[in-house]
């Protein structure tokens, strides 16, 4: 007797629980492993998984073994060459006596650090832990609202998709007890009785006339039968949809980007990367989420996501002009009453004289109080970082965006020098709402 | 020799599997396997996994069903990674010891290799399984699916009930002492799983009735006992109570822990009865391994002979199997140890030359078998009633050592050379195989750990005793850990002392007071 059995069907991952509780035991120390990865990476790279090597503390699981050293051991070997009784080894690796065998690390847990690959969506998710795009819901439109199809009660009008089967009959029942309705059982014991009767050869006279009352009542009750339907349509009832209000979500991330010539490749590379960053964590975490890609010149251009990331441009600075293309954008497409709009803009800080003012009023007057959330990224030649320590000082668009700054308080303006300096301000950025003392009402 | 005997077709060409072409081989193997070797097995159920599921099946300590838990999450990963770099192949096969017999073959084997594993597996491991003397006092091949069903349920219920986290913490401590959660020499009974929730339910009701006599905290004058013994572990009569001194922990911990829950002290018990079913295989490792290649060479061979395999095949088997034993010499870079494959086929093979073909030195070590001409039944009277120590001590022969050019070394800790102290010579072959069967015995690998002595009606602290055979200390690291562990499952302070087996002296003392207090 035997039995093959095809497997191979049968669900994989049995493991993906054990793999996860291994994961949540771990977190701490996988999170500081990835954080610390970002500086390491490109950042194109970062959205495939990666192998990881966490420390092993924390993650041990200890039994009692015997130390590896110490005491007196005898042990066989095969495959002896030269060697007599009495004949003298040195210790350490004079013998076979070197590499430890059964008492040593048991499957390598020994080393102090272990070794796995994370999966994209562990790596992400880790990655992107904790962060959030700020005031998703619209403060100030709050009743202006999308509306979503929910339960509520049931009704007696309705269309027969929705008949509630339950209900309907608990009414039929309640109508056909009041009403008396007759039984099933009930008939078919008068039938067979009035047929016993019926089938007598010589019935009595007796039994003649119960015969016909048998008959009578029989009529009766199938006449008050029909009268009493098994369910009458009063007694259907339908399950209920009322459109309740639902806050809006739909948000839009406009990224603007200077690409001028003033902007070296390293500045570039910089902004790029961060708006990767950016990216990702949309897609990841947000499926409603709609990105603009503006960069801009002395001229601004709507582009899309290639274009914006790996073709070159050079020309003159205008950083009006991205703006005004935002709002373009904004007004034709993405109406207030419906998104949540947030911008995030990249540049070296040169503008072009006379310009800047043009910029803040603009911020200030039009599209701060269209958008929930509004981020400035400076990014720094490595060289200006020592003189532009303090927030105080800065380029000519850095000190008037201060004062826009200070008079919105979602609007966030950050530096980067160097690539290191991406992940942080990334997360100080977009760290949780709870997270921050000021939320905006 | 192919067409010598070639009045049989061969069972099958190419290497691709189907499953007709499994079937037909599997009865080919069958007929060898019971009609000439004479093998009793259990009925088997051969199960074709893809390499996924392996990867599972290997991350579950093999086991087709197994409770959850972080370490064989980080087990898989650890596989996983291994696996994906090439550093490592996956095992053809995985077999289990149950009635039916389970054994998981890879979708990715050859038909070759299809035949080569089920020869290995389905019947080596499975007659093995079935007769061999360890599992069938200590492992109840018909109830383990079963109570594993149980465990898994038993466990994702504490889960939902009591939180992932607590179960957790008692699952890590508990793992720390599977190694010391077996007994050695008593025999454990058996319990199908309906006998299990019985038991179960009758030790809750039970505790429930007599909560407050399994720990008196306050000593009565009633019991005269509890109010002398100032000393607990002076006290003969209250050693005598609690059973000391017992060696296994886990067992002890669950019957006598001051603070654990009802729920708690069950999945003590699981881990301690999966511990305990491990424990046979643990023991039998050349043994098994031995089995199961002798029995698939021996009928690969055979198959072969009756023009069953075509040479193509027979090559590819070949090839496989010199890989599974191959073994390399103690100065290859490639050695790490004696390997239980080529040791236990060497050995067994050894054994059917002495009984077919014996020297006069085989007469003179091996009286009672040499020349009885039936190997068949002395390897199966071995595989029944042996385990790895006791066999090497008993079948190891002359010719093997000198063929395998066994040297035996002694390594004291305080000399600054590794002694030879005897090789394969007329002097040495005694030492050389009391040494290796010492090598392979369970009970000189794993540290000896009992409990000793409780203080009950004192601070409740907890008294181990390591006994330090030739001045082997037990590592560190771990001993900490697993200390730490007990301490959490006892609740309160557990010492532990290193006293040498000979001498007397005591060599070491750890406690968690003291590392707390540190």
């Amino acid at each position: 007797m035997f039995h093959f059995i095809d497997r191979r069907q049968n669900p994989k991952h049995k493991s993906i629980g054990n793999r996860q509780r291994f994961m949540r035991r771990a977190r701490v120390r996988i999170k500081e492993v990835v954080e610390k990865s970002i500086k390491d990476r490109k950042l194109t790279d970062i959205a495939n998984g990666e192998e990881i090597a966490i420390p092993t503390k924390g993650i041990d699981e200890p039994h009692f073994r015997h130390a590896s050293d110490g005491g007196r051991r005898e042990r066989v070997f095969p495959g002896n060459k030269t060697f007599r009784p009495g004949d003298t080894i040195e210790k350490p690796e004079g013998g076979g006596k070197g590499k430890g065998g059964k008492e040593g690390s048991d499957n390598g847990e020994g080393e102090d650090e272990f070794r796995f690959a994370l999966t994209r969506e562990e790596f992400l998710d880790l990655f992107f832990e904790d962060l959030e795009l700020p005031d998703l819901v619209k403060t100030t439109l709050r009743e202006v609202v999308t509306y979503k199809m929910r339960r509520t009660g049931h009704t007696a009008t309705g269309t027969p998709t929705n008949i509630n089967v339950l209900r309907t009959m608990c009414k039929s029942l309640g109508r056909r007890l009041a009403l008396g309705r007759p039984k099933n059982d009930e008939i078919l014991a008068l039938e067979n009785e009035i047929a016993a009767l019926d089938g007598k050869a010589e019935p009595s006279a007796d039994e003649l006339s119960r015969l016909e009352a048998l008959r009578e009542t029989l009529k009766g009750l199938l006449r008050r039968r029909r009268w009493v339907p098994y369910i009458d349509p009063v007694d259907i009832r339908y399950n209920n949809f009322a459109p309740k209000p639902e806050p809006n979500t739909k948000a839009v991330m406009i990224c603007l980007m200077d690409v001028s010539g003033s902007m070296g490749e390293r500045e570039k590379d910089l902004a790029k990367r961060f708006f990767i960053l950016l990216h990702l964590f949309l897609n990841r975490r947000y499926k409603q989420t709609d990105v603009v890609f503006i960069r801009h010149t002395h001229v601004a251009q709507e582009v899309d996501e290639d274009t914006f990331f790996y073709s070159q441009e050079t020309g003159g600075t205008v950083v009006s002009t991205a703006l005004v293309e935002m709002l373009k954008v904004v007004r034709d497409r993405y109406p207030t009453s419906e998104w949540n709009i947030y911008g995030a803009q990249a540049s070296d800080g040169e503008n072009h004289a006379g310009d800047t003012d043009k910029c803040t009023a603009m911020l200030a007057q039009e599209i701060m109080p269209l958008c929930q959330y509004y981020a400035y990224i400076e990014i720094l030649d490595e060289r200006e970082t020592e003189i532009f320590r303090s927030m105080q000082n800065g380029a000519a668009l850095w000190q008037a965006y201060r004062t826009v700054a200070d008079a919105w308080s979602n609007f966030a303006m950050k530096r980067i020098a160097k690539p290191g300096d991406i992940y942080p301000v990334f997360r100080e950025l977009f760290a949780k709402q709870s997270d921050k003392v000021a939320v905006r009402l | 020799m192919t067409e010598t005997q070639g009045k049989r077709e061969p069972l099958f060409e190419g290497s691709e599997w189907t499953f007709d072409k499994l079937r037909r081989t599997y009865a080919a193997i069958e007929d060898i396997a019971l009609n000439d070797l004479g093998l009793e097995v259990y009925t088997n159920q051969i199960e074709i996994i893809s390499s996924e599921q392996m990867l599972d099946a290997y991350s579950s300590i093999g086991m087709p069903l197994m409770y959850q838990h972080w370490s064989f999450g980080k087990q898989f990963l650890r596989e996983e990674n291994m696996y994906r770099k090439g550093f490592t192949g996956l095992a053809y096969e995985i077999v289990i010891n149950s009635n039916p017999c389970i054994s998981y073959n890879m979708e990715e084997n050859t038909m070759a290799i299809q035949a080569l594993v089920m020869a290995h597996a389905a019947f080596g491991h499975n007659h093995f399984f079935r007769n061999n003397h360890l599992f069938r006092q200590w492992t109840d091949a018909d109830g383990i699916l079963e109570y594993l069903q149980f465990a898994k349920g038993y466990i994702a219920k504490c889960e939902e009930r009591c939180g992932p986290a607590a179960v957790e913490e008692v699952l890590d401590a508990a793992h720390a002492l599977m190694d010391h959660g077996v007994f050695r020499h008593r025999r454990p009974t058996r319990l199908s799983k309906q006998e299990q929730v019985d038991r179960e339910k009758e030790r809750v009701r039970y505790e429930e009735r007599n909560f407050q006599d399994i720990w008196r905290t306050v000593p009565t004058n009633g019991n005269g006992d509890d109010v002398k013994d100032k000393t607990a572990d002076a006290d003969p009569e209250k050693v005598c109570t609690l059973n000391l001194p017992e060696e296994n922990l886990l067992y002890f911990i669950e019957k006598n822990s001051p603070i654990l829950e009802t729920w708690q002290r069950e999945i003590l018990r699981i881990v301690r009865n999966i511990a305990q079913y491990f424990y046979p295989q643990k023991q039998t490792k050349v043994m098994n391994e031995g089995c199961a290649t002798f029995v698939h060479y021996y009928i690969m061979n055979r198959l072969y002979d009756d023009g069953l395999l075509t040479e193509g095949a027979m090559l590819e088997i070949l090839h496989s199997h010199s890989n599974v034993v191959f073994q390399p010499d103690f100065d290859d870079k490639r050695f790490s140890g004696v390997n239980p494959y080529a040791l236990g086929l060497a050995m067994m093979q050894d054994i059917k030359r002495i009984c077919t073909e014996p020297t006069e030195e085989d007469r003179t070590w091996f009286p009672e078998i040499a020349g009885n001409n039936d190997w068949r039944g002395t390897l199966k009277d071995a595989w029944a009633n042996y385990r790895d120590e006791s066999f090497i001590q008993q079948f190891l022969s002359p010719h093997l050592i000198r063929k395998l050019k066994l040297f035996l070394c002694v390594d004291e800790a305080e000399e600054r050379h590794v002694m030879v102290d005897s090789i394969h010579d007329e002097q040495g072959y005694k030492a050389v195989r009391s040494a290796l069967a010492r090598n392979y015995d369970l009970a000189l690998i794993e540290p000896d750990v009992q409990v000793v002595a409780v203080d009950m009606s004192g601070d409740r602290c907890l008294r181990l005793r390591h006994t330090v055979h030739d001045g082997v200390h037990i590592s560190e690291k771990g001993r900490n850990g697993v200390i730490a562990h007990l301490r959490r499952l006892w609740g309160y302070d557990v010492d532990l002392i290193g006293v040498d087996r000979d001498t007397g002296e005591k060599l070491y003392e750890v406690s968690t007071a003291k590392s707390a207090a540190a």
